[in-house]
């Protein structure tokens, strides 16, 4: 039992890292005060770090190319606040009707997972790649498509139409309106529930990984044929992870959109899935303290350079192109791990030799 | 293995016609193949192939490079499906099975070049191997219900006690990618020991080890098998190995078996020799 303290020790350090940083952002802001455009990230940094993390179960721990994480993301966002919406006469009380928000958003995205893959999960090869890239695509065009309004009878929802087509009664209000997407949202996401949000995360992602289950999804990215030799059912596995992930990107959606008055679909578009994969390889695959820091520090320089205006990305790029050589360096990649240590086993497997080699 | 809880199944036991030890005729063989064959496109690999494996021999499959050794295995454990031919599981049929319930039904195996969980600890590749054995689900887990915790404390303790067969246990936290040649291959071993198998299938365990290396492992492989009370059919080419330990001995050459017999009876054959050494030249 010795080992399963250890890793229970190290997955405290980032329980402790992750509430250290909010208790010293929380004294900031009462006492010198912090900017505001940093106060406006606050919460887009929780998102980001939650769907770092829930990529990184994806892309690190399992093995798979996911290009569409965004995609889930949209479907957690426009679900969780369609509920909480329609929710605010039920539940008066804003922290719970959030955590419910949320819930549906994650489980809708995760069932937004299942279809995505139980068909490409039983291919080999980098077929996930493609399909969730043109699942997200998909996603943005449908929500750009769809009407849903509510009043005393319920929910009402149209598609391929406009608001008008949706029927509504007295005192019935539109809450998807097609390409305008979700307005007049009230803000109801803080710092509180995105710190809240990051520590659910890590505790189902550390607690996965470091369990039966997450040893059989580490298994398959190791060694797809030596798992099945053991009897690991790779389908299984595959769609366990994949589909936790989504679920919690789905709900980093929920809390991402509800920050916001006006959400539209475009914003999780193609370059979001593509931020948070540069977040995932950045802080390292299967690394997690490397995701929650990437997908922090990432989020805020750009609004830090603001001051450079147009050599903002540029200067962005050189950044990134930094930090890559940086956590390629092996002196300073040992001494990091020094540091703070490892949280699981990182680094992908080596490419897997053919079939015709077993 | 005992202590895991495998369903009986009540079938007569068939006289074998193959050369199973004494001890284990009139109990049905673990493995029965019967005119076994593959084809890849027009190459035929495997072909005729029949065997039948007594429940606590130790048997061996030998020939030259090419002969479709490492086939039969992957035909067994189902990573090709066979193109003709049946192959019996203590007497059940394992047609249609995939790689994974043959798993399940008590087929393990070792790889010819090392596969194994390189990343992840010496002990969670052993805890890989029971993974079927461990009964708690994705929620138990996350939410480290008691049945996590009596899971992993069964685990823990069970991959402990098979590394100690091998002397192992002191790699326990090693990365598996790390060891040295010797001990991975080992280690694929007590992997797959941990299924708890009723056949045990070994694709060149003792490739680049030491002599010394080599008769450590010969008096494991023995004590592996006198422990659990399983069958064990291994590939090597190291013949002090083979004919040390093996009771009986199947030759294979392109594909066909072309002796089957004790080690004394294949060393005397002249088929198997000319297979190993080539024709004698007339002059
Ligand atoms: N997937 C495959 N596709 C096509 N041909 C194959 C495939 N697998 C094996 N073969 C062929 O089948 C034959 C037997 O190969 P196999 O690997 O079983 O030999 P082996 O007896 O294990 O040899 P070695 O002692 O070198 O390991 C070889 O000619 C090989 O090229
Ligand atoms: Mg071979």
């Amino acid at each position: 039992m010795k080992k399963i303290r250890k890793t229970s020790y190290k997955n405290f350090l980032i329980y402790g890292f992750v509430i250290l940083a909010y208790a010293v952002l929380r004294l900031l802001d009462g006492t010198v005060g912090i900017s505001a455009s940093l106060k406006g990230q606050l919460v887009p940094i929780c998102a980001y770090v939650v769907m770092a993390v829930s990529l990184n179960l994806t892309v690190g721990v399992l093995g798979e190319l996911s290009l569409g994480h965004a995609g889930f993301m949209s479907v957690g966002a426009f679900t969780g606040v369609v509920a909480c919406m329609s929710l605010e006469a039920i539940i008066p009380l804003v922290p719970l009707r959030m955590a419910v928000s949320m819930i549906i958003g994650a489980l809708c995205a995760g069932a937004a997972g299942v279809l995505v893959g139980i068909p490409v999960l039983r291919l080999r090869g980098d077929y996930l790649a493609i399909v969730t890239l043109a699942f997200g695509e998909i996603i943005k065009n449908i929500i750009n498509c769809l009407y849903v309004g509510t009043d005393a009878r319920g929910l009402h929802v149209s598609f391929l139409t406009n608001s008008d087509a949706l029927n509504l009664g007295e005192n019935g209000r539109v809450i998807i309106d097609g390409p305008m997407g979700i307005s007049g949202i009230t803000k109801v996401s803080d710092f509180t529930t995105g710190v809240v949000l990051i520590l659910v995360t890590l505790f189902i992602v550390l607690n996965l990984v470091n369990s039966r289950s997450g040893r059989a999804i580490m298994a398959l990215r190791d060694n797809r044929i030596a798992a099945e030799s053991v009897g690991i059912p790779v389908t299984k596995y595959k769609l366990m992870a994949f589909v936790v992930s989504a679920a919690l990107a789905g709900a980093a959606g929920t809390l991402y959109a509800m920050n916001y008055s006006t959400i539209v679909a475009s914003k999780f578009n193609f370059n979001t899935s593509i931020l948070i994969l540069v977040f995932v390889v950045l802080g390292g695959l299967g690394n997690i303290w490397g995701s929650i820091i990437a997908a922090a520090v990432l989020t805020i320089i750009p609004e830090l350079l603001r001051q450079f205006n147009d050599y903002r990305m540029l200067v962005y790029a050189v950044v990134l192109i930094l930090v890559m050589l940086a956590t390629n360096n092996p002196a300073l990649r040992n001494l990091l791990r020094r540091v703070v240590g490892r949280v699981s086993p990182s680094k992908i497997a080596k490419e897997e030799p053919s079939d015709g080699q077993i | 293995m005992a202590r895991y809880k495998r369903p009986e199944i009540n079938l007569v036991p068939v006289p074998s016609p193959n050369i199973i030890p004494e001890r284990d005729v009139g109990k049905f063989p673990v493995l029965e193949a019967r005119n076994l064959g593959i084809d890849f496109g027009g190459l035929t690999a495997v072909d005729e192939f029949n065997m039948a494996i007594g429940c606590t021999e130790i048997a061996g499959l030998i020939g030259p490079n090419g002969a479709g050794k490492t086939t039969v295995f992957n035909l067994i454990t189902k990573v090709y499906q066979p193109t003709r031919g049946t192959i019996l599981l203590n007497g059940r049929d394992t047609l249609n099975m995939n790689t994974v319930q043959v798993s399940k039904a008590g087929i393990a195996r070792t790889f010819q070049n090392i596969r194994l969980f390189s990343n992840l600890s010496v002990e969670d590749n052993v805890k890989l191997g029971m993974h079927n054995h461990i009964k708690y689900g994705m929620w138990s887990g996350i939410l480290r219900l008691p049945g996590y915790w009596k899971g992993e404390k069964f685990a823990h303790e069970l991959a402990m006690e098979l590394l100690s067969i091998f002397d192992m246990q002191d790699l326990a936290d090693h990365q598996a990618g790390s060891l040295p040649y010797g001990a991975q291959r080992r280690l694929e071993i007590v992997r797959a020991l941990a299924t708890g198998p009723s056949l045990l299938l070994l694709d060149e365990p003792a490739a680049g080890m030491n002599p010394s290396e080599t008769d450590e492992l010969m008096e494991n492989i023995v004590k592996v098998r006198d422990t659990f009370q399983i069958a064990i059919m291994l590939i090597e080419h190291d013949m002090n190995l083979v004919m040390g330990i093996c009771e009986g001995i199947c030759v294979l050459n392109f594909g066909k078996i072309i002796a089957k017999g004790t080690p004394s009876q294949i060393q005397n054959n002249p088929e198997v020799i000319e297979a190993y050494l080539g024709k004698k030249k007339e002059t």
